[in-house]
């Protein structure tokens, strides 16, 4: 059998890309990675130059700096952005490089799951080191 | 069944390697290096939240030499990516496409990122 994008298919185009899903979010992914970009700028600057300073301090010390809402706040959106910018990157190298089709939606629905267990753990830790009376 | 005869584009290895296409693998390659940074940051905020003894063991493990060479390079590579990305945002912009500006802000985006890495890690050694 040829390949549906052969020239000797008798396929029409419509019956190539029937079945593959709707594009209603085409420019969503690229948009977005766009958006979470610019996002990261100030949180990733935020994080290395306010939290990184105190990373090497006692746990007393740094569960106090982090408690406070704004630290907290800041932390939190910087894993879902950062989380975010990740998965949507990875999923372009995925989308370059591996062309074996069912390969291919192994790891992107497995590097969304790790974006979104990641997440949650970390937001989850957040919330913890935030409300824990340690 | 016969195979259409098209040419091929010449594999990536025999072109000979320019500050474009370097800095452009460069960009993918600490992405997916930061992404493992993300991996450490949740490991280091959950460790943080079960408590002192928790937090201890990680900052232990944390002072490794080789675990700060890791934490050397993860830092390079955010402020190239960071640094790198803004050029990416300018060319959506439709700015700096002309050869001569490509290879200025590539050069610049270079210094500029191991700048950033140095000043940054004094800071935090110095603190």
């Amino acid at each position: 059998m040829s390949h549906p994008l052969s020239p000797k298919s008798m396929k029409t185009p419509l019956g190539i890309i029937r079945g593959l899903g709707s594009a209603k979010n085409g420019t969503k992914h690229w948009w977005m990675q766009r958006v979470t970009a610019i996002a990261l700028f100030p949180l990733g600057l935020w994080f290395m130059w306010h939290v990184l300073p105190h990373a090497g301090v006692g746990h007393a010390e740094l569960v106090m700096f982090l408690k406070s809402p704004c630290e907290s706040v800041l932390m939190i959106l910087l894993i879902i952005t950062g989380l975010y910018h990740g998965q949507l990157g990875f999923q372009v190298i995925i989308e370059d490089y591996i062309s074996h089709e069912s390969l291919k939606i192994v790891l992107l629905l497995s590097f969304k799951a790790l974006a979104l267990i990641l997440g949650i753990w970390g937001i989850l830790s957040v919330l913890i080191i935030q409300f824990k009376i340690f | 069944m016969t195979q259409t005869q098209r040419p091929l584009a010449p594999h990536l290895q025999i072109y000979r390697p320019q500050i474009t296409s370097v800095l452009s693998i460069l960009h993918r390659f600490t992405g997916i290096f930061l992404a493992s940074g993300a991996l450490v940051l949740v490991v280091w905020l959950s460790a943080i939240s079960e408590g002192k003894l928790s937090y201890e063991t990680i900052q232990g493990f944390f002072h490794h030499w080789l675990i700060q060479t890791y934490f050397f390079a993860l830092g390079y590579s955010f402020f190239y990516h960071l640094c790198n990305g803004l050029r990416h945002l300018a060319w959506d912009a439709g700015y700096g496409f002309d050869l001569k500006t490509v290879h200025r802000s590539g050069w610049l985006a270079v210094g500029m990122s191991i700048i950033l890495t140095l000043l940054t890690w004094f800071l935090i050694a110095g603190d």
